[in-house]
């Protein structure tokens, strides 16, 4: 009895020992790609870089989109994977400043990713340094019932006149200008980016994200009011607050809403509830201030190597893999979005052309996301004040007020 | 593998320690697993909030020691009096559902053919999930297809958002809140029901006592034990009213909804907060105000048992 146990102990040894061999060669993912296009994507992903490392075994954790936002922090510092996907910009500051993400500039240089991924160079680099590959981005703008406005005999709107003109007439016509929901908030700082990269540019955008200007600025204000014509002439959806996002989806679909202030992830649903995409177009936010130089919003997602990762060769062949233009290429078509190298190409369909055009003769800068460009407290106040604006815009200087109390906070 | 049994020889020997204290530590042994658990998860974490108040914290880096400024910049936040009025509102209202389950126990308490299945439905949303509930009347109030706006309409009334408006918003809440609550208040007094004395009853009724008056002489005063647990379950209900405010509106609309908790919550754990030390603070000022209604609680139980 004591030997057999003995025997079964010097079996479970050894097999521990074989296993922490193998160890060396296993590679730990952690994502929140839990939806079915970014999983099919990183199922090919994963299998692709596998049949090229025969070597290598690759255990993917897949954790649920929201969840994975508290759980980053925890497995960050107690039970690092070799990599995990993140957002550019500042949302990862708090990761850097904690020295919880590895720094990549090597694999940067190794493989000339300088030159390829040049366009997210700006929002990858923190302290000088590069902090991990993105692989993929999408535009914002605006998605519009393309039937309703030829019914209308409203044209493309190019500049804000055009604009308030054509919602005027889509309010005359019994038509919500731009359906929106601000229940999560998240909406209205879209809504807030784009008047704001359009009446004070992005430089400003960006001083403002940094805590360098003050919310009671005229500027801000202008912005403000910019904002106020629209809000004042009932071109929102009516108690947009609401709804989430996807409820405000329906007015669209139903023809009760012409415009959405949204990101190209928006297309998928809206076409199946049925919309063709000769019913649904997409342009550029009109003009509001012509001296400003047009920038854009693309959110970019991104793969970091955490600081406590065991196997951090692996984790770098991973993602020089990932970099490569014809992965990228591939994820992107299958993620529905545009790919970072500027070798790969861009999906056929026509939203994704558009924006990749959009995207390429920016001149004006590439924003993230007022939640991702924002440190996560001043967002927060933001996007509750623009909520908040948008339903009492007579409230506009007590609540750039409040925001300029949460930046005197924020910014110590 | 134990020892054969001997018979004892030896004379009856010095009793040992343990023998001599064995009526004295029994019970402390028997209580010592619950006592460890209560230590580790309740005691010591409080003593740890208190601690992480005087701290800014992020939960990741560094804590660096801020004194008592969590507490002064508290004191200046707008949202905090808006989540402190709503726990008052919270706290008013729900007492609602113990008059509200009286009621419905009265009504219930019957023998009527198939009362069983009627008792059954009236309990049904206790039974479901708070996300559930909150889901339900989020759809009940949607100003598009809802049903209360649809109920509205043929009085010629127009559509109320109640979910987006932050002078109805706390209320509408409140009122889904109230659906499970009553049913639970009602099922305790059903059970507190069966168990009045019928010889009072039926001695009250030779004294030509009725209705009302019977009501509130003869019976509220036999369902006093179960209205004390209806006050006490109204009240931790009404404090743990998180899950409902976090389906229902997510504390908005800008923030109107917000109940300590809730705050609390947003501030140390959601997408935007990581602010341990203010989340802390909160965390302590929402003690601070449940200790008055613990100390009052734990009062009348003292009261109570020596009263026996």
């Amino acid at each position: 009895m004591l030997y057999t146990s003995l025997k079964l102990t010097a079996a479970l040894a050894a097999s521990t020992l074989i296993s922490s061999a193998a160890l060396a060669g296993e590679l730990v993912i952690n994502t929140d790609t839990s939806d079915p296009a970014p999983k099919a994507a990183f199922e090919a992903l994963i299998k692709g870089f596998e049949a090229e490392n025969p070597d290598v075994t690759v255990t993917w954790n897949l954790f649920d989109h929201e969840g994975y936002k508290t759980s980053i922090r925890n497995f960050l510092t107690a039970d690092s994977p070799d990599l995990a996907n993140w957002y550019a910009g500042n949302r990862m500051l708090p990761y850097v400043n904690a020295g919880l993400f590895e720094p990549v500039d090597d694999v940067w240089e190794e493989n000339g990713l300088k030159d390829s991924l040049a366009s997210s160079v700006g929002s990858m680099t923190i302290d000088g340094k590069i902090w991990g590959v993105p692989y993929t981005y999408y535009q914002w703008g605006v998605y519009y019932r393309k039937d309703i406005f030829e019914e209308q005999g409203i044209a493309v709107p190019t500049n804000w006149d055009e604009f308030k003109a054509a919602g005027a007439k889509l309010s005359e016509a019994g038509i919500t200008p731009i359906t929106i929901g601000t229940k999560y908030l998240w909406t209205a700082g879209g809504v807030f980016d784009y008047i704001n990269l359009r009446t004070n540019g992005y430089d400003f955008h960006m001083a403002l994200g940094k805590g360098e200007v003050s919310w009671t600025d005229d500027r801000v204000k202008a912005t403000m009011n910019n904002w106020k014509e629209l809000i004042d002439a009932g071109f929102f959806l009516e108690n947009h607050a609401a709804y989430s996002w996807q409820e405000a989806l329906a007015p669209m679909v139903q023809g009760d809403a012409a415009m959405y202030v949204m990101g190209n992830f928006a297309v998928a649903p809206l076409r199946e509830a049925g919309l063709s995409d000769d019913q649904l177009g997409f342009f550029q936010f009109p003009v509001i201030n012509p001296d400003v130089p047009l920038a854009e919003e693309a959110p970019t997602d991104t793969i970091h190597i955490p600081a406590n990762a065991k196997n951090k060769e692996d984790a770098k062949k991973f993602l020089a893999y990932l970099a490569r233009p014809e992965v990228q290429t591939e994820i992107n078509k299958t993620l529905g979005q545009l790919p970072i190298n500027k070798n790969s190409e861009v999906g056929e369909d026509k939203f994704l052309q558009a924006g990749y055009e959009m995207l390429s003769t920016t001149d004006g800068g590439i924003a993230q996301f007022f939640d991702r460009d924002y440190p996560a407290e001043m967002a927060k106040a933001g996007m509750e004040g623009f909520q908040e604006f948008m339903v009492k815009p007579e409230r506009m200087d007590a609540i750039l007020e409040r925001l300029e109390k949460v930046r005197a906070r924020v910014y110590k | 593998m134990t020892a054969p049994a001997l018979p004892d020889t030896h004379p009856p020997a010095q009793k040992t320690w343990w023998q001599q204290n064995q009526q004295r530590l029994a019970p402390w042994l028997f209580l010592a697993p619950g006592i460890f658990m209560f230590m580790m998860y309740v005691i010591i974490p409080i003593f740890q909030s208190v601690n992480i108040s005087f701290y800014e914290w992020d939960g990741l880096g560094e804590a660096t020691w801020v004194g008592a400024d969590n507490y002064i910049e508290l004191m200046d936040d707008e949202a905090f009096y808006t989540s402190l009025k709503n726990n008052v509102i919270w706290l008013v209202l729900y007492m609602l559902a113990i008059p509200g389950g009286l009621l419905v126990a009265l009504f219930l308490n019957q023998t009527v053919r198939g009362i069983r299945i009627y008792k059954s439905l009236f309990f049904f949303p206790f039974v479901i999930s708070q996300v559930v509930v909150g889901l339900v009347f989020a759809w009940f109030y949607d100003p598009n297809f809802g049903l209360m706006n649809i109920a509205l309409g043929w009085f010629g009334i127009e559509p109320i958002a109640v979910l987006a408006n932050e002078d109805y918003v706390t209320y509408g809440i409140i009122a889904a809140g109230l659906w499970p609550q009553t049913a639970y208040c009602m099922i305790l007094y059903l059970t507190g029901l069966n168990a009045v004395d019928p010889e009072q009853i039926e001695a009250a009724r030779l004294d030509n006592a009725k209705g009302v008056k019977m009501l509130w002489y003869v019976i509220l005063p036999q369902l006093r034990p179960a209205t004390f647990i209806a006050v006490v379950v109204t009240v931790i209900g009404a404090l743990r009213s998180f899950d409902l405010i976090s389906i229902m509106t997510d504390g908005g609309p800008w923030g109107s909804s917000r109940v300590l908790a809730f705050y609390m919550y947003e501030q140390a754990f959601s997408e935007y907060g990581f602010r341990m030390g203010y989340g802390a603070a909160i965390a302590v000022v929402l003690f601070l105000i449940m200790m008055i209604y613990i100390t009052g609680f734990l009062y009348k139980m003292y009261r109570d048992e020596r009263g026996r």
